[in-house]
């Protein structure tokens, strides 16, 4: 996406990044997030970015184009994504999964009429989230530091390797300038933006600090993805609790079942930004 | 006379009997099926009136659910440090945020349906989740939405939800816990306090 950026907003956000490393020595001393202090000010950048520019434009698409339009727009960059959902699910050793990833590519490129249908569904074949964080994530690779990225938003230090990955295979990637590739990354960009605006609302809501609102529900996101929706139940440090040492990286599906422990009071003495041993 | 004392202590029977055997899949189910029902019809709510949706969940939500439970899982090993009194204020307090995002949500509901996922209760089981998935129709995406209850002598209640696998009971551990960690107890139940006051004078926006 940033090399549909002129390079004004590239310098931009290059100044951003070094103000924000300046203040990085801030932190409240969460073990996740060690570099807050930054990560604080490129949230803040990326909010500023958003409600310029990003939200109204998802507002205006979401109030011209009907329901359908936008739902057969998601679908068709879906079904783009599949295939490279299909792929990761093969380096992760799903063989079914990721067969039924490209079974539902197949069908839902010639009979869902390039995509803007998922008939896939309507078959059966659910749709996965996969990625290269994920994979990562598989192998048993800890998810290092959070950082919040411009305009990508939030990551962790493995899942910005996962996202140059992304970037790098994505079908549009490949697409020459004069194939439309631009339009179709704003359109693949503004359609993803609209589909949160109904989350925007309950996070407004929900959230005492949306800064570390959005962080934590990221950091359980990833963990869940990673396991695929069967993430063991992160341990409840209440009262009845036996104190234990806590590792750092809480997603990688290295059988360390229990010791995944968010409490903040626990010293953790793993380097965040290290990706984890395999043990 | 001694009819009507049988017939009377039959139903008080028979209630207790159903509120103690209602499963956790049949409580789920039965409750958001109810809950959407009603939001079909109520163009108020869909139009995002808060205040009546609050009322909504409520009255038929509300009852199902465990606040104590949640808010000693969001607060951690500081719900030790808290009083008697304090955990009280907390509680209170974070029910109310927890009900107004619950009516917030409902007031974005556009269609959906709700799919209940296979699920058998083990003989001794105390401790269960409740799979649930939102689907939107025409699109493959669809939102896991998942229940945790536990087994009190009312009935099950439910002690947390998962929405696409956040929990929104242990979403808050770390804002909480650095909120007591500069400002206490107290002070954390007056940032829920001051939350819960902006989101009640802000004005209904669609």
């Amino acid at each position: 996406m940033k090399t549909m950026l002129p390079a004004r907003i590239k310098s931009l956000i290059l100044a951003v990044t070094a103000a924000g490393l300046l203040a990085g020595c801030a932190t409240s001393g969460n073990p996740k997030d060690p570099i807050e202090g930054f990560n604080r000010a490129m949230f803040a950048f990326n909010e500023g970015l958003d409600t310029a520019i990003v939200k109204p434009v998802a507002t205006g698409y979401e109030a011209v184009l009907p329901s359908p339009v936008r739902t057969g727009v998601t679908n068709f960059f879906g079904n783009i994504a599949d295939l490279l959902i299909g792929v990761n699910n093969l380096l992760q050793g799903k063989g079914a999964d990721a067969l039924s990833d490209l079974w539902r590519v197949a069908i839902n490129s010639t009979i869902g009429i390039l995509g803007t249908f998922d008939i896939a569904s309507e078959f059966g074949l659910e749709k996965h989230n996969e990625d290269f964080g994920q994979t990562f994530g598989r192998w048993g690779v800890g998810s290092g530091a959070y950082v919040v990225l411009p305009v990508f938003g939030p990551r962790t230090a493995r899942d910005t390797v996962g996202l140059v990955l992304d970037i790098a295979a994505d079908p549009l990637t490949h697409l020459g300038a004069s194939d439309g590739r631009d339009v179709l990354l704003v359109l693949r960009g503004v359609n993803d933006r609209a589909n949160l605006l109904p989350a925007d609302k309950v996070i407004e809501e929900a959230a005492l600090d949306k800064y570390s609102y959005i962080r934590d529900g990221y950091l359980q996101r990833r963990r869940n993805l990673i396991h695929d929706g069967n993430a063991p139940r992160e341990p409840e440090a209440d009262a009845e609790q036996v104190e234990r040492p806590v590792r750092a990286d809480t997603d990688s599906v290295q059988p360390r079942a229990g010791a995944e422990a968010a409490a903040p009071e626990i010293p953790v003495l793993v380097a965040r930004t290290e990706p984890a041993e395999t043990k | 006379m001694k009819f009507v004392l049988a017939f009377f202590s039959g139903l008080l029977i028979s209630s207790t009997v159903l509120a103690q055997e209602v499963a956790p899949d049949a409580l789920v189910k039965t409750t958001t099926e109810e809950v959407l029902e009603i939001v079909r019809k109520d163009k108020d709510i869909q139009s995002g009136n808060t205040k009546k949706a609050i009322e909504l969940v409520e009255s038929k939500v509300l009852p199902n659910f465990n606040f104590t439970r949640m808010t000693q899982l969001a607060m951690a090993r500081d719900w030790r440090q808290a009083s008697p009194a304090q955990q009280k204020a907390l509680t209170d307090e974070f029910r109310t945020l927890l009900v107004r995002t619950y009516a917030k949500a409902l007031t974005e509901y556009k269609n959906q349906t709700v799919a209940y996922k296979p699920f058998t209760l083990k003989a001794g089981e105390t401790d269960v989740r409740v799979r649930t998935e939102i689907r939107q129709s025409g699109a493959g995406k669809n939102v896991e939405l998942d229940y945790w209850l536990e087994k009190s002598a009312t009935g099950w209640k439910v002690y947390d939800i998962e929405v696409g696998g956040i929990s929104i009971v242990t979403n808050y551990r770390e804002s909480f816990a650095s909120e007591v960690r500069n400002n206490g107890i107290d002070g954390l139940v007056k940032s829920l306090q001051s939350k819960n006051k902006s989101g009640e004078t802000a004005p209904v926006k669609k």
